[in-house]
């Protein structure tokens, strides 16, 4: 269904671009913590800022969001649309 | 995540009001997420009748106050601001715990009306539980500057509760929001919630745990809430209902959970479902909008480089306003108000014939005392303001977003940016602040390098002892100075990280919430309970400590010269010599121990001279080569024992408590020697 460079993480993501929440790869308490912010299988996600280094910004369910880089790279994504 | 235990809480007993006669009292919990305004609604019902304390057990804060209103007395708790009820943090636990056990009569659940989909989260957990929930729909305002238009009757026939538009920095909606609490408590009011559903593959194994578990959970505990949580993975309520049934059943309930690990996304999904249901129905979405205000400004607040510079700018004027608002109110509180209040007790003390003792002890000890503390509040309050204006209008959050990168490379987290930040006004707020970071490391680093940022009573004392020795070129050695501190904090985090925590990364979660306009209540609040705490705390410490110098330094003989305090200080002087100190500022540096801006207070009385006159007397005496290993040793000296007392509170335990005293004694004295001997004068 999916070609292998459909599926990205957050990380990949530019400032601008927009994707959905596929996966989430982590632990019970990472789950449900980002979870709890909107970022479940199915949300859309933009990338606000990602400036290489140090934590992005996401915007998701009209809601801000910094997220660690390690913590991006566990959000799995694919393009919307 | 949130293991952290202190041994030892501050028990305040809350006051207690009596209802007037014919008054009915209830009992109401406020609920919501971070960043929905739940303050502001709080201030807004409880304005002073606010009490600030811990919840029992917990290094968390729990505030209460209370609310009259028509015939009733309501008793409103404000629950910790969370985004769901999970087991995984201190906060989730206390709000959970406090509904299912408390049973308050009915819970406020706060939303933010611009990011209702996600604050809406909160409630579908919270309709889980057994008190009956008032939805109050808060800055109506803002979503309707976003385009967004929300149908409150629509949105109130959907979930079955009560809903109450509100602007809650505007008071607007309050008043029906304590109706509706009334009309709900009374039963007046409808309340047929509609709960989210679960999917459907997951219907059965809920239905079954249901019916293993019947008549087994014990009060309080709701049965449905318990199969929900124990689906969802819970590690508290999995260990609970381990406690309640025998061995057989619990292998039939974990058998039955085994295959079903990813359940909490599945229900996360189910919830998110039913408010986007709620939501579609209710809630008309802006089209592409003009770019928001949020938007605009953060790009340039979050940005790599112009976000630092702003920061930069934000601090430099915080400072700004702080020494130029606050200095000369309090040199005139010191020179005016403190001075006269002196002469008047001396010269009433000696028409009265008093002895020279009590003389001293009011005017020297006492006076002296309530002057220090007083001298604090007006770069205290013109502090809290500031840093509460940038909380309460979204800065702050930026400022931790952009220094995270910086605070990573300690092993920090961006949010020990804040409570360090709070440590330039005083350490204790500062070690008390770090309870905003979850991260058990992070927050113990950030403790513990809390000392090491100048609070004001450290920088009162570098703007008095700068001049003193440096004249013109004062304002250039006290940045000096502080830089100093600011770059042994950034190379002892760096080591500490590599050293304890083999440079392992953090993970950094964390809202911006959307910039809005500043509610002055709510900020005037926080600055009032923050220097109440103060002066009940601080201030009695301090007051404290300058009667019991006094004394030492008066008895036995009634003059300094021969007092216990002077022995001390003969007795400490070799070490002190080898950094150029002679007994006097070695006792000085000591009863800086007690509080910071002693240490002038201490030079004054030992140099036999008040705080005109010493500067002269210090400059003659004091060569600036001692004076700078002096100064330096001030600055990273033990923190004052308000600090220390709160250290120990936080990482309940004494012995990391003694490795922080050790440390900075250590570290204050091996820089004061190396300072003196490299000190090109």
């Amino acid at each position: 269904m999916e070609t292998a460079n459909s599926l990205k993480t957050l990380v990949d993501l530019k400032a601008g671009e927009k994707a959905i929440v596929k996966e989430l790869r982590g632990g019970r308490g990472f789950v449900a913590r980002v979870a709890s912010l909107g970022l479940i299988p199915g949300a859309e996600v933009e990338v606000i800022r990602n400036p290489g280094h140090g934590p992005i910004i996401i915007r998701v369910k009209g809601s801000y969001f910094a997220l660690g880089r390690g913590e991006a790279a566990k959000v799995l994504v694919e393009d919307s649309a | 995540m949130n293991s952290h235990q202190p041994l030892r809480v501050e028990e305040v007993p809350e006051i207690t009001v009596k209802p007037r006669a014919g008054e009915k009292v209830l009992r109401v919990a406020l609920a919501g997420q971070p960043n929905v305004g739940k303050s502001t609604v709080f201030n807004m019902l409880t304005g002073l009748s606010q009490h600030v304390g811990n919840w029992p057990g917990k290094t968390v804060e729990k505030k209460s106050g209370r609310c009259r209103y028509g015939n009733y007395l309501m008793h409103i708790v404000d629950l910790p601001g969370t985004y769901s009820l999970t087991a995984n943090s201190i906060e989730e636990r206390i709000a959970r715990d406090y509904i299912v056990k408390e049973r308050p009569d009915v819970v406020v659940a706060i939303v933010n009306a611009a990011t209702l989909e996600r604050s809406l989260y909160l409630v579908a957990e919270l309709l889980l539980l057994p008190s009956p929930v008032v939805l109050g729909l808060n800055m109506m305002d803002v979503a309707e500057q976003q385009g967004y238009r929300i149908d409150v009757q629509i949105l109130q026939a959907k979930l079955g509760i009560p809903v109450v538009p509100m602007v809650a920095s505007k008071n607007q909606g309050v008043k029906e929001l304590l109706e509706a609490v009334i009309g709900l408590a009374e039963g007046i009011v409808p309340y047929n919630p509609r709960q989210p559903e679960i999917k459907e593959a997951h219907k059965p194994i809920l239905e079954k745990l249901r019916e293993l578990m019947d008549g087994l959970i014990p009060e309080p505990y709701p049965l449905d809430w318990v199969a929900i949580k124990l689906l969802e993975g819970d590690s508290e309520v999995t260990e609970l209902v381990k406690g309640w049934v025998d061995k057989d059943k619990w292998g039939e309930i974990s058998a039955l959970l085994k295959g079903h690990e990813d359940a909490i996304l599945d229900i996360a999904g189910g919830r998110y479902e039913w408010i986007r249901k709620l939501v579609r129905a209710a809630v008309e979405e802006p089209r592409m909008g003009p770019v928001s205000l949020t938007e605009r400004l953060d790009r340039v607040a979050t940005h790599p480089f112009w976000g630092l510079v702003v920061m930069a700018l934000v601090l430099g004027a915080i400072f700004w306003l702080t020494y130029t608002i606050g200095s000369p109110i309090q040199s005139w509180l010191e020179e005016s108000v403190i001075a006269s209040l002196a002469n008047l007790a001396s010269s009433w003390l000696s028409f009265l014939g008093a002895p020279a003792w009590l003389n001293g002890l009011m005017v020297d000890g006492i006076i002296g005392g309530i002057g220090t503390v007083l001298s604090f509040f007006p770069i205290l309050t013109v502090f809290f303001a500031v840093f509460g204006l940038l909380e309460d209008v979204g800065y702050l959050a930026r400022a931790a977003y952009v220094m995270d990168r910086f605070m990573h490379w300690m092993g920090l987290h961006g949010k020990s940016f804040l409570p360090l930040f709070l440590g330039f006004g005083c350490n204790v707020p500062a070690v008390l602040g770090s309870r905003i970071i979850e991260e058990k490391r992070a927050r113990l680093l950030t403790i513990f390098l809390t000392p090491f940022i100048p609070c004001s009573a450290r920088m009162a004392v570098l703007v008095f002892l700068t001049p003193v020795f440096f004249g013109e070129r004062a304002f250039l050695v006290s940045w000096g100075l502080i830089l100093l501190n600011l770059a042994i904090l950034a190379l002892v985090g760096k080591a500490m990280n590599s050293l304890l925590f083999k440079g392992e990364r953090l993970p950094f979660i964390m809202e911006l919430p959307l910039y809005h306009y500043p509610n002055f209540r709510t900020i005037g609040l926080e600055v009032w309970h923050r220097l109440s705490s103060f002066l009940r705390k601080a201030g009695t410490v301090i007051l404290a400590v300058s009667v019991v110098v006094w004394a030492f330094s008066y008895w036995p003989t009634g003059s300094i010269e021969g007092s216990f305090l002077a022995k001390l200080g003969v007795i400490l002087e070799p070490l002190g010599r080898l950094a150029g100190l002679d007994s006097r500022m070695v006792v000085a540096l000591l009863t800086g121990f007690v509080a910071k801006e002693n240490a002038v207070a201490t030079l004054g009385v030992l140099y036999g001279a008040g705080e005109e006159a010493l500067a002269s007397v210090l400059e003659k005496a004091v060569p600036p080569r001692a004076g700078f290993a002096f100064l330096v040793m001030e600055m990273l000296f033990i923190p004052c024992v308000a600090t220390v007392s709160v250290i120990r509170q936080e990482l309940g335990s004494w012995r990391w408590t003694f490795l922080v005293i050790g440390f900075y004694l250590v570290l204050s004295f091996a820089a004061g020697i190396l300072v003196y001997h490299v000190f090109p004068f």
